[in-house]
């Protein structure tokens, strides 16, 4: 239990700073690389949570596809590389306050509501979260129970595909 | 490990991503935004399947995933044609339509 706590907390505080690297950077490629760490981190949390399909499907889409898409993005849209060209708006101040008041909310409800719920990763229990994050004991689970919300998605991403190259086309 | 633990570090990350919509000027900054806020939906599911011991979790953030894959592709292509046609990737300056 210690030793994935201590992994917890070094993974959480990389990711935080991360994060905040991504919504403070002055330098659009910085920001891409810190959302990197962002997203290999939670890989790493869903490992230490025995999701090890999902984890995979992380590194892969996310950290394969999403981020390479994204670096496309600034390239084509020829980012400001300098430093002087402000990427913020002036509402700063009061997007800190929302954010922060949200941030307040948000965590006193999560601790009164679920300040003494354990995880349960040893034992037997241990070898059942295993089980229910392995690629076969999903795809069961994917192709039994959501198989219609699996075809939904898989249409969604086909006209999203297809609406962004006609969107992105030149005439 | 608590359930807590993570539940607290999604909300911040959340939070960060909420903090990055609203005070962001470009557009693909909104985007990497967005992703993080949707990132930290997923640690929540994954942390609730392992609390519940129930798989439907992991399948949603499977969903998420997709979903927030196809949202980039036309994210991206929008901010693309707002740089086309403004030469200009700041979300500030669309004010066509103020009148």
């Amino acid at each position: 239990m210690i030793a994935q706590n201590v992994v917890f907390w070094i993974l959480a505080v990389a990711m935080v700073l991360a994060a905040i690297g991504v919504v403070r950077s002055n330098n659009l490629v910085h920001a891409a690389l810190y959302l990197v760490v962002v997203l290999a981190g939670s890989a790493a949390q869903f490992i230490l949570l025995a999701a090890e399909f999902v984890a995979w499907v992380q590194v892969l889409i996310y950290i394969g596809a999403v981020i390479i898409l994204f670096l496309f993005g600034i390239m084509l849209t020829r980012a400001p590389m300098r430093e002087d060209l402000a990427l913020d708006n002036d509402q700063r101040l009061a997007a800190a306050v929302v954010s922060l008041f949200l941030l307040g909310v948000l965590s006193t409800l999560l601790i009164q509501a679920f300040g003494d719920s354990k995880i349960d990763i040893t034992g037997p229990q241990g070898s059942e979260l295993v089980n229910n994050g392995r690629a076969g004991t999903l795809a069961e689970s994917i192709f039994s129970t959501y198989v219609l919300p699996f075809e939904l998605v898989s249409i969604l991403l086909l006209a999203s595909l297809i609406g962004a190259v006609v969107l992105a086309r030149r005439d | 490990m608590i359930l807590a633990q993570f539940l607290v570090l999604a909300a911040v990350l959340f939070c960060i991503g909420v903090y990055g919509v609203l005070a962001r000027r470009n557009g693909v900054l909104v985007l990497m935004s967005v992703e993080l806020m949707l990132n930290a939906v997923n640690i929540n599911l994954i942390a609730f399947s392992a609390y519940l011991r129930e798989t439907s979790g992991q399948v949603f953030a499977l969903f998420v995933i997709t979903i927030a894959a196809a949202e980039v592709g036309v994210g991206l292509a929008i901010v693309l044609l707002i740089y086309r046609n403004i030469s200009s990737p700041d979300l500030d300056q669309l004010d066509q339509m103020s009148g």
